[in-house]
């Protein structure tokens, strides 16, 4: 096998296969043959909620021997060729399973959204589902684990399906052996709307009755993140290495609690909304001879208000489907709010947006 | 043939009446186009491994030259050609996507990408910026001076089909502003490494890969596969020429493309300027997909981001409304247009015989784009 794959993945197959590829021709023959592309089946899908209008399941994948495993904390871009649709979505989700090696099964926790197609579809999959997938992806992750033992503590606040890194980074920690006899208290905060929302409900019960150091708080309802709150149940908050993954209302609250303490780590499910107060100057979209009035919202939004269909992916800025060369102008990243002025920049235009007149290659 | 130059107000109806049959199509834009450049995709592999499996067989050779010709002409021309267009991208199909695909071609995609994509069909034939115009090395047009050195001309362009992939390849060097001296070497630095990169993996599975695979017939698979290469590049390069030259097709200057308030194009002029700068070739299905339906210049150059099987689909309305306004729809059959090209570059060859000839320019000017 590692004869053929080396074989397969050699310049001289790159060249006889050209200008089609080899994983073209081998998936032709078999979906899950693969040589560079990572493909994945659906092989069980598991129902954790029964939200109406928002069910929550967990689908388990089997990847092609490409796959090269992730670490707990990573998400992973899906593709799905939707019966009926010619148009491949491509989704990102986060892996709820703990840390997988090469080729090893892994799990996606996956609420559906009422006018996301891709979930909507995967929560109801049928074994067998074939899926494009890249290779596990993103830096929100655990770098600590029981083969590496430390004295300090750990802090997970997670919020509705941002519990599924977490959820990873802890199966991982419990899976190699973590005990909590390492002096390494970890503390599981989560906010769910109810409790028949609760993702995982059961597996966190057990953990929290187990003795391991992990103390487990839920809170369902309208309990909203508070700085007090988290004085109270983790006193020594502030020296602690925090993870904090879920929808941006929670995400801001946390932010302004940390301000800029290095030890938070963040993952956001949906961009903040931008600013619109210096909505100034004029967005030129050069391939498209087109220029309008900057509104102030992210240039994949304007492109496509004035009509233009940029190529796009996650719209969150963690794909790079979107790519574009920005030639003039200065654009703000609206997740982290730094600015760059660079000229000819590639940057990504879901989550740029203009400060004053600016320059894409659209 | 003759056009009468539509006033402003009807470029403007003319220019909206092209974005409403563009938006049409946009919107239909579905499973029949992916399905059909799949199967195209599909029917081109088979082509392929048939064509490489027959050289197996000395006494097929013949068959297996017209196999590989045929994937290569269908590759380069209507997958190749139009995926890298990005006829495909919202298909959302890395193997079909245009920033991703690359050809089975001496020129790599990139670089054809930005002079094919960019410059020629933004800059459709105007004289100075479209340098498709005679690739630099031929003269095509009236308003190119005419100087000793196109007495060459019908040798040069039987050179170009000869050699037509490796012209594609080098168009990007603009070797001809390099000897005017208004291009430096240092600016072509960058685009040596990829030229040689691709011409290598090229040469690489055609002259020694694949021939070496046939064991005792390496000659022979080697002479076929060259001979698959010229073939494809002799009908490509007549598809193209046929498409863009014939008589009907128009030049402009760049002050005629300057109709707008600040001196821009409007968005109808730049219609009206592709479908007088392109012509169409007349001919059956099997054709228009050999063609890669390049058949279809005048729409494909409307509306060069559509798949190109929509061509033939909205051609009658095209005419229609072109019609309508009086602009000139130029179409005809391979031979009748091959003739019409052929014509053109062995006149122009020679000094315009309308005017007395200029004397001869001071600035030694041997090869005008």
């Amino acid at each position: 096998m590692t004869v053929l794959s080396t074989i397969a993945r050699s310049r001289t197959v790159a060249a006889l296969t050209s200008p089609h590829g080899v994983d073209h021709y081998l998936s032709r023959v078999n979906p899950m043959w693969a040589a560079h592309d990572v493909r994945g089946r659906v092989v069980a899908v598991h129902r954790e909620t029964e939200t109406a209008g928002a069910p929550v399941a967990t689908i388990t994948v089997q990847p092609t021997a490409t796959w090269r495993g992730h670490r707990a904390g990573q998400y992973v871009q899906v593709g799905l060729d939707l019966p009926g649709s010619a148009r491949r979505m491509t989704r990102c989700f986060s892996i709820s399973s703990a840390a997988s090696g090469v080729g090893e099964e892994f799990t996606l926790t996956i609420r559906s959204h009422a006018d996301g197609q891709v979930s909507k579809y995967l929560v109801d999959a049928e074994p067998g589902q074939l899926l494009h997938l890249s290779q596990a992806q993103g830096d929100f992750t655990l770098p600590v684990s029981p083969a590496t033992p430390g004295i300090d503590p750990l802090l997970f606040i997670t919020g509705g399906s941002g519990i599924t890194p977490a959820m990873s980074m802890l199966r991982t920690l419990l899976r190699d052996g973590y005990d909590g006899r390492a002096g390494r208290p970890v503390t599981f905060l989560h906010y769910a709307r109810s409790p028949e929302d609760q993702i995982f409900a059961d597996e966190l019960e057990r953990i929290a009755a187990d003795d391991n150091g992990v103390t487990v708080h839920l809170r369902h309802g309208d309990a909203v993140f508070n700085e007090l709150e988290l004085r109270r149940l983790v006193p020594a908050w502030r020296d602690t290495d925090t993870w904090a993954c879920g929808p941006a209302g929670m995400i801001e609250l946390v932010r302004a609690a940390y301000a800029d303490n290095p030890r938070l780590r963040l993952e956001l499910f949906k961009p903040p909304t931008t600013s619109s107060g210096a909505a100034e100057g004029d967005l030129t979209f050069a391939g498209a001879d087109q220029r309008v009035a900057n509104s102030g919202a992210s240039i994949l939004e304007q492109a496509e208000e004035a009509g233009l269909t940029p190529v796009f992916g996650c719209r969150m800025g963690i794909c790079f489907s979107c790519t574009a060369r920005k030639s003039e102008g200065t654009v703000r990243n609206v997740l982290t709010g730094t600015e760059s002025s660079l000229p000819d920049e590639d940057i990504q235009i879901c989550v740029s947006a203009p400060v004053g007149d600016c320059v894409v290659d659209l | 043939m003759t056009n009468q130059t539509p006033t402003p107000d009807q470029l403007e109806a003319f220019g909206r009446e092209m974005d409403d049959l563009r938006q049409r199509v946009l919107a239909d834009l579905g499973e029949a186009d992916a399905t059909y450049i799949r199967d195209v995709v599909k029917r081109q592999q088979q082509l392929e491994v048939l064509g490489r499996a027959l050289f197996y067989l000395p006494p097929a050779w013949p068959l297996a030259v017209a196999a590989l010709s045929l994937s290569k002409i269908i590759e380069n021309m209507e997958i190749g050609h139009n995926v890298m267009h990005g006829q495909y991208d919202w298909m959302g199909d890395p193997h079909l996507n245009s920033r991703i695909y690359d050809w089975d071609n001496v020129c790599p995609g990139e670089q054809w990408k930005y002079s094919h994509n960019y410059i020629h069909h933004t800059f459709t034939n105007i004289l100075g910026k479209d340098r498709d115009i005679g690739y630099g090395i031929l003269r095509m047009d009236e308003d190119q001076k005419w100087h000793p050195y196109y007495l060459g001309n019908p040798v040069y362009a039987l050179l170009l089909m000869v050699f037509f992939e490796w012209g594609v390849a080098m168009h990007d060097l603009e070797v001809e502003n390099i000897v005017k001296g208004t291009r430096k070497m240092e600016e072509n630095k960058a685009l040596h490494a990829g030229i040689m990169r691709k011409v290598r993996r090229q040469a690489l599975k055609d002259y020694v890969l694949f021939p070496a695979l046939t064991g005792p017939f390496f000659p022979l698979t080697f002479a076929g596969n060259a001979a698959a290469n010229l073939i494809r590049n002799v009908w490509a390069f007549n598809i193209i020429f046929c498409g863009h030259f014939p008589a009907g097709a128009e030049t402009f200057s760049q002050e005629e493309c300057a109709d707008g308030p600040d001196g821009e194009e409007t968005r109808g002029h730049w219609y009206y300027r592709q479908v007088l700068g392109s012509a169409n070739i007349s001919g059956g299905p099997l054709f228009h997909v050999l063609s890669g339906n390049l058949s279809h210049q005048i729409e494909h150059h409307l509306f060069p981001d559509l798949p190109a099987r929509r061509y033939p689909m909205i051609a009658a309305e095209v005419q229609e409304i072109c019609e309508r306004y009086g602009i000139a729809y130029t179409t005809g059959p391979l031979r009748k247009q091959l003739a019409s090209v052929a014509k053109k570059i062995c006149r122009l060859a020679l000094p315009d015989r309308r005017t007395t000839p200029e004397p001869a320019p001071a600035v030694h000017e041997p090869v005008a784009a």
